[in-house]
């Protein structure tokens, strides 16, 4: 199961500062669990930002990524009402896509 | 829901293993595992195509000097250069140095801010790249009081 990411996008000054904070392990294949086994890497290595449904930013992410990503962009432009959704992928194939809307 | 569909209307590769999604999209947006498990952070680079890196003032990196809990280190990338379509961050002395590469589009700035872990205290690299993989990059040394990558 994936839990949804929280995304603010706030337009002002000719552009759109989007702030997203997903949800994700992010394991980064170097941790051990009580009995010493490595628990495997498991984490967003993909992520796409699209405006008003167009692809505007993407990324790929390796274990060195913070646990529960925090990610920060500014988009040129952007008025109150565009939507903002983004994508991402983690290295099981998981997918989660959220939209929200620029205030 | 189906990923090849999706990853053809996104453009990006996507599934597990990557390899019916990787092939039927642009090589160039694929995930690039050899560069995530490069050892050393020019390393990372060689395999991203990316040239040595200029350090320049052009790049305006900001990370804490001492990060208390290295699970956790704010870093935040930017350079007015035009003509930028990649910011990458990269760790030194973690085991995988690269951590995050951010693809800029016309429509947004080279300005992207993030999260990272460290295992230790490192020069960590933020690397700006220009159309023909010319680079630029800024570093700064972030002192680790309790490590984020080892358990």
């Amino acid at each position: 199961m994936t839990e949804p990411m929280r995304i603010k996008a706030q337009s002002g000054a000719g552009q759109t500062t989007v702030r997203i904070l997903m949800n994700h392990e992010m394991e980064s294949g170097q941790r051990k669990d009580a009995s010493g086994k490595t628990i495997p890497a498991w984490h967003i290595q993909e992520v796409s930002a699209f405006w008003n449904g167009k692809v505007v930013m993407t990324a790929q992410w390796g274990p060195g990524v913070s646990k529960n990503p925090y990610l920060q962009f500014f988009i040129k432009g952007g008025k109150p009402g565009d939507k903002i959704a983004v994508t991402w992928t983690d290295t099981k194939g998981e997918s989660r896509s959220d939209e929200a809307v620029v205030s | 829901m189906n990923k090849r569909r999706q990853a053809l209307k996104t453009g990006l590769a996507l599934g597990a293993a990557g390899t019916l999604a990787s092939l039927a999209c642009p090589p160039a947006l694929a995930y690039d595992k050899a560069a995530f498990e490069a050892k050393s952070w020019q390393d990372a680079l060689k395999a991203l195509g990316v040239g040595t890196p200029k350090e320049s003032t052009e790049v305006v990196f900001l990370a804490p000097d001492i990060a208390e809990n290295g699970a956790v280190v704010p870093v935040s990338a930017s350079c007015a250069l035009p003509g930028i379509k990649r910011i990458i961050f990269l760790v030194e002395k973690n085991p995988a140095p690269l951590v995050a590469v951010f693809n800029v589009s016309d429509d947004v700035l080279a300005n992207f801010s993030a999260r990272c872990k460290m295992g230790q205290t490192s020069m960590v690299y933020a690397v700006a790249v220009g159309a023909d993989a010319q680079a630029w990059m800024a570093k700064k040394e972030v002192k680790v009081t309790l490590g984020g990558c080892g358990g």
